[in-house]
């Protein structure tokens, strides 16, 4: 076990069997993984092949039914317990009867934060999206975009070290993602956490990643690791490098072996 | 074609003021008083005139103005030389009203194309045209039974049940308070209280569930004739017994309506509340009821008009002298329909009044529900 003071997540042999109408569905076999401290890890994949369900097992959403994983050193439910992760889902799941300044309150609230630390954090996590001024607005009045971004801050106004986040910018257009992956990756500097981050886009795994977890399914497994030599510091040019394209190229061989074994 | 497409109202109610006029007089030889030639005249003149003008290319304000006063007063007149004449109306009197409304369908039919510019505007038009449809109602109502001749006791003139209705004043009063502000209120928040309250508790233990909604589902369907004497016997002839069958009757829709709208919350946002590792209540209180509202908030509008029902079906049997289901069962039995039809006027307002509260209040609480939103 590796349960060394830098590991946040660390999965051994982790398995997770679906029991359906039609037979059981083995979302996940034997995940070998370990996420250290201040990583940004991305997992890549088919659909189907059980990156949400790995991260719903990190956020003791989904119990593994074989193997072990710990986070934080705890086990699944003890991390959820003590607050230990933001999740940010697929879509923004914003509560429509609150103002978007109020559904940021949301986990504060729960959690017991004072009044006016609430206040200070709401103004301070939607400057850091650039939603400042769209406080009192109400969900619904918001493009896709912006309540997606009102989302990450909703999971960034607590203090969690570890960030889950399922395909926060799957629905958004090309030229929105790009400016939310820089304003992320400037976010992820600034607040040292650890994000784990879901995506079907191999540039955006680069883009964003110290690892690249490419899964493949039936049964939903790990694989290929890519350890990400890019710099920290990343313009959004560095997509036309050498550098870039390479690493681009292993991920892509890595998804197509994982296709081939489908056929 | 064109023209007579840009109102047709306006075509038919020419035909009719010649059909009428070749028909005349409006009223039977032998009627006691009949019309004047100048009236006579000036309804003709007034309707043909009107309706000639509905073709014009006039501004929408001014041409609905016009329709709008010469419908009523024509309609006003017809009724004003009706009265003193019960039965005695003609074919052409009847072809006169059919045309005045017409008149007052096109004008309708204006007001609907105008757009409002002021918020004012926009409200005011919204109320005028339900009003003027309900006017006719009644308008029509008067002038079939009054020209017919319609026995009082089968249906009174609208005119006869408003004089009533201003005669007894202080007895429909008491007869609200008694049955509305008593029974009814009383019944409605102790029934919707206590069944908001028994869902929460069902919501939180399985078992609770499992047994009363099939239970629930099983009294709703009980017949309330059933019940109501049985309240008497328990709770005695005045209002308590009636409370007791109102609060029988709500208790149930709002327990089934909320069980069912706690779990209206998606599942995405219940993990939401999950990852905060929120508790039971403050997952109940920032969720779940929230969601639940628009459920809720159908059984308050069901059980509004279930508790009037309720109550005044429960003062047939048995009650003090005084309560709206009292002056309705004795009056019929004295043949004093129009104070019946008084009190059903009654129970209709207030039985509006109480449905729009809790719809306004509705609407205030659930804005942000998609079909709440537009605007
Ligand atoms: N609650 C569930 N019950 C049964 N099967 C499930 C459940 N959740 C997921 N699965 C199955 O587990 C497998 C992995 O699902 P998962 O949602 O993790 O895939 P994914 O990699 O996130 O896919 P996508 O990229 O489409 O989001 C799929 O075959 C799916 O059908
Ligand atoms: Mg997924």
């Amino acid at each position: 076990m590796n349960n060394a003071p830098s590991s946040v997540v660390s999965a051994r042999k982790l398995g997770l069997t679906f029991e359906t109408g039609d037979g059981p569905v083995h979302a996940l076999s034997n995940v070998d993984l370990t996420v250290n401290k201040g990583d940004f890890v991305s997992f890549i994949g088919p659909s189907g092949c059980g990156k949400t369900t790995f991260l719903r097992v990190i956020a003791d959403l989904e119990k593994a039914t074989s193997g072990e994983i710990t986070v934080n050193g705890m086990t699944p439910e003890e991390a959820r317990k003590s607050r230990s992760y933001g999740y940010v889902f697929q879509a923004p799941a914003l509560y429509p009867w609150r103002t978007i300044e109020k559904n940021i309150a949301l986990p504060l609230e729960i959690m017991g934060y004072s009044a006016t630390d609430r206040k200070a954090r709401i103004e301070r996590t939607l400057d850091l999206v650039n939603l400042a001024g769209f406080g009192k607005k109400y969900p619904w009045q918001l493009s896709g975009g912006m309540q997606q971004r009102a989302s990450i801050a909703r999971a960034l106004a607590f203090d969690a070290d570890l960030l889950l986040m399922d395909e926060p910018f799957g629905a958004l257009d090309e030229i929105v993602r790009d400016h939310l992956n820089e304003q992320l990756l400037k976010l992820w500097a600034r607040t040292q956490k650890t994000i784990c981050f879901v995506t079907h886009s191999i540039p955006e795994a680069v883009y964003l990643s110290t690892r690249i977890v490419v899964m493949s399914p039936r049964p939903g497994r790990v694989t290929d690791v890519i350890d990400s030599t890019l710099p920290k510091e990343r313009p959004l040019e560095i997509r036309e490098t050498p550098e870039f394209l390479e690493i681009a190229h292993r991920v892509r061989e890595g998804l197509r072996a994982g296709h081939s074994y489908e056929e | 074609m064109t023209v007579f497409l840009r109102s047709w109202q306006g075509a038919v109610a020419l035909i009719l003021c010649l059909a009428a006029f070749a028909s005349l007089p409006l009223l039977a030889a032998d009627a006691p008083a009949p019309f004047g030639t100048g009236t006579l005249l000036l309804i003709f003149l007034m309707i043909a005139g009107t309706a000639l003008i509905s073709f014009a290319g006039i501004s929408p304000s001014l041409l609905s103005t016009i329709l709008f006063v010469v419908a009523h007063l024509a309609a006003w007149l017809l009724l004003a030389g009706i009265a003193g004449n019960e039965g005695k109306a003609t074919l052409a009197f009847f072809l006169m009203v059919t045309a005045s409304w017409l008149i007052a369908w096109r004008c309708v039919a204006v007001l609907s194309g105008i757009h409002a510019k002021s918020a004012a505007g926009s409200t005011f038009l919204r109320l005028l045209i339900p009003a003027i449809f309900g006017a006719w109602i009644l308008i029509i109502w008067e002038a079939i039974t009054r020209g017919f001749g319609i026995p009082f006791i089968l249906l009174p003139p609208p005119s006869a049940i408003g004089a009533r209705l201003a005669g007894s004043v202080p007895i429909l009063w008491a007869d609200v308070q008694q049955t509305i502000f008593k029974a009814v209120l009383f019944g409605y928040v102790v029934g919707c209280a206590s069944g908001f309250v028994v869902a929460i508790l069902a919501d939180r233990f399985a078992f609770l569930r499992r047994g009363l909604i099939p239970i629930g589902n099983m009294v709703s369907a009980l017949p309330i004739i059933g019940v109501a004497p049985i309240m008497v016997m328990w709770f005695g002839f005045d209002w308590q017994s009636k409370a007791a069958v109102v609060i029988v009757m709500t208790f149930f829709p709002m327990l089934v309506n909320t069980v069912v709208g706690l779990t209206a919350s998606g599942a995405m946002e219940r993990d939401l509340m999950r990852s905060y590792a929120s508790g039971y209540w403050q997952t109940l209180a920032k969720l779940r009821l929230p969601a639940a509202m628009p459920f809720i908030f159908n059984a308050l509008k069901i059980n509004s008009t279930l508790a009037l029902i309720g109550a005044i079906v429960a003062e047939f049997f048995g009650t003090p002298i005084v309560g709206m289901g009292f002056r309705i069962s004795t009056e019929i039995g004295r043949m004093n329909v129009d104070m019946v039809w008084a009190e059903i006027a009654v129970a209709a307002l207030t039985g509006s009044v109480f449905y729009g509260v809790v719809a306004l209040a509705e609407r205030a609480t659930t804005f942000w529900h998609p079909s709440n939103r537009g605007g």
